[in-house]
């Protein structure tokens, strides 16, 4: 089974219902897109994307009304740095769907989606914790994995895997 | 007779009392810790604290070749870890491209389908054991000691199994492995008529069980619930029978659904996929076919012992692979599979060299577990112990 080539052309890839719903709705928040194996990654303007979440939440067609899963990777030493990742189901429709925001690693800071799915809650601190990307609006940042006393965030990749000594 | 307020009291004022439960307690499963905020007997609040058992698998991920990492996901959810094995190798699998041979893949479903048994076993003992019925965890750990050793037959361990490796499975299965397996099959349905008749018509059982921890669908969706928690609370979703992988489409299963969102509820979806579980054994070990258990990729499975012993070409292919591991074209995979807990998703991302640049696991526990503040609220302390049995976390999982 040979990969097939990736597509990142959005005329391509309308038809998949949350691009084709995001391009509808505003199509300036779409920086890129990706359909590789079978999986299909929309990078999101950094502002907007609480509001782009809301969207397809509340999508009539097929609402994605899931959020499976946030993280992030730490794309050092590169800059934009990090990428925080929404990986989205609609249980209705059993699509899904990655959103990427890409964020400058001198001070990472973007806006919480816990209005949107209140489960976001610790996924956002967890990346918090272990990368150190703000989220405002969020009701309690606070470190959840680490003790509250750690310094540094050890996910970062100029985060030794042995940790300081 | 001093008179008790009649309502109960908004968190946060002076009447409330806050009373630490965990994380050395018997009934949380491992080291998770609830600060309880109570008036009387009544549960005003709850705020887990996790990271107890924080030991950064996922940054140890990124320092590994590909291989090495099979290990390392039986540690995270380690009542499960068949299925970790196999999140991680499917995700593997999918940036490799790498088609797996039939047998594996039957394979993978029956050793599936006895871990998520095994799971299923070791919640139902400590769940009813929780509630005050002991007899039902020795009659579980019981049968759960036979799972264990058809883990320890095809492995050599009985719970870091490691067994899947990516292109297909570590060994053959032994011999005479499928009738020990046939035999336990055909014996375990009368087993769970044994737990049943135990537990589900039980008054006692009932009524610490019955309209407990309600979740509604809309609480479940929106706090991020996943697999027999969100199922119970009338959500009809399983990844196996809804995106289909390792060959799930072959087989016939119905996916147990209540509505009532209690406890009781998730209890009779989980005893009901111990019935439909043995009945995905019994069609995997009837449809078991012939065929090689590793796929055909030199570069990436490690050839057999007895080939590399005497074929010059299987051992440059197996010193390679050990002293350099392989490399996977970049790109990344979000891999769901359905655990026993839920919805299990490894996001491995590759940036074309034999280390994974990243590996998440999104743990069912730690999904899960959000929704635990929202079903205690307004309920009695000791319902709290229900409501952490009923979500069947396991703190591996969560803390990874």
């Amino acid at each position: 089974m040979a990969l097939a080539p990736a597509i990142t052309d959005i005329e391509q890839l309308k038809a998949h219902p949350a691009l084709g719903r995001l391009v509808g709705w505003n199509a300036s928040v779409v920086q890129a897109v990706k359909f590789d194996r079978e999986e299909l990654t929309i990078w999101i303007e950094k502002d907007a994307i609480r509001e782009v979440c809301a969207i397809l939440r509340d999508s009539p067609d097929c609402p994605f009304n899931y959020l499976c899963d946030l993280t992030c990777v730490d794309w050092y030493p590169s800059e934009p740095r990090f990428e925080v990742v929404y990986h989205l189901l609609s249980i209705a429709k059993k699509e899904r769907v990655r959103l990427k925001v890409r964020l400058d690693g001198s001070s990472p800071a973007i806006e919480s989606v816990t209005s949107v799915w209140p489960s976001a809650n610790h996924y956002e601190r967890e990346v918090f914790d272990l990368f150190g990307v703000r989220f405002s609006g969020h009701p309690n940042l606070t470190r959840i994995m680490m003790p509250d006393d750690w310094e540094g965030h050890p996910l970062r990749k100029d985060y030794p895997v042995e940790g300081y000594r | 007779m001093a008179q008790f307020p009649a309502t109960v009291a908004e968190p946060g004022q002076d009447s409330t009392l806050v009373l630490n439960m965990g994380p050395q307690h018997p009934s949380t499963h491992g080291v998770l810790r609830l600060v309880l905020e109570i008036d009387g007997e009544t549960v005003v609040r709850v705020k887990p604290e996790i990271g107890f058992l924080h030991t950064g698998i996922e940054k140890t991920c990124e320092a590994k070749f590909y291989q090495q990492v099979v290990p390392l996901t039986d540690r995270i959810d380690y009542l499960c870890p068949l299925t970790n094995n196999l999140a991680y190798c499917l995700a593997v699998e999918k940036l490799l491209g790498l088609e797996i041979p039939p047998k594996a893949q039957w394979m993978r479903v029956l050793m599936n389908e006895l871990t998520r048994i095994n799971s299923h076993l070791v919640w139902l003992g400590t769940h009813a054991m929780d509630l005050g019925a002991m007899t039902v965890f020795l009659y579980c750990f019981r049968e759960r000691e036979d799972v264990l050793r058809f883990f320890e037959m095809v492995s050599g361990q009985r719970m870091m199994t490691s067994y899947f490796r990516i292109g297909g499975l570590a060994l053959e299965p032994p011999l005479g492995f499928f009738e020990k397996v046939k035999k336990f099959a055909d014996r375990f349905p009368g087993n769970v008529d044994e737990y049943e008749g135990l537990l589900t018509g039980n008054p006692i059982f009932m009524m610490r069980t019955k309209g407990v921890a309600h979740l509604s669908a809309e609480d479940a969706i929106a706090l991020g619930a996943c697999g027999p928690t969100l199922r119970g609370s009338g959500i009809d979703i399983d990844l196996r029978r809804d995106a289909p992988y390792s060959g799930y489409e072959n087989f016939k299963f119905n996916v147990p659904v209540r509505t009532e969102g209690d406890v009781f509820a998730r209890y009779l979806c989980r005893v009901q996929e111990l019935r439909e579980s043995i009945g995905m054994v019994q069609q995997a070990l009837a449809g078991m076919p012939e065929g090689p258990v590793k796929a055909d990729a030199p570069k990436v499975v490690l050839p057999d012992r007895e080939k590399m012993k005497t074929q010059m070409e299987a051992l440059i292919y197996h010193f390679k692979i050990i002293t350099e591991g392989f490399t996977v074209p970049a790109g990344e995979v979000y891999q769901a599979i359905e655990s026993p807990r839920g919805e299990m998703g490894y996001y491995v991302v590759s940036d074309g060299t034999a280390k994974p640049y990243r590996v998440h696991m999104r743990g069912p526990s730690y999904a899960n577990l959000q929704t635990l503040a929202k079903m205690c609220e307004g309920q009695l302390i000791a319902d709290v112990v229900a409501a952490i049995g009923s979500i069947d976390v396991v703190l591996g999982d969560i803390d990874r």
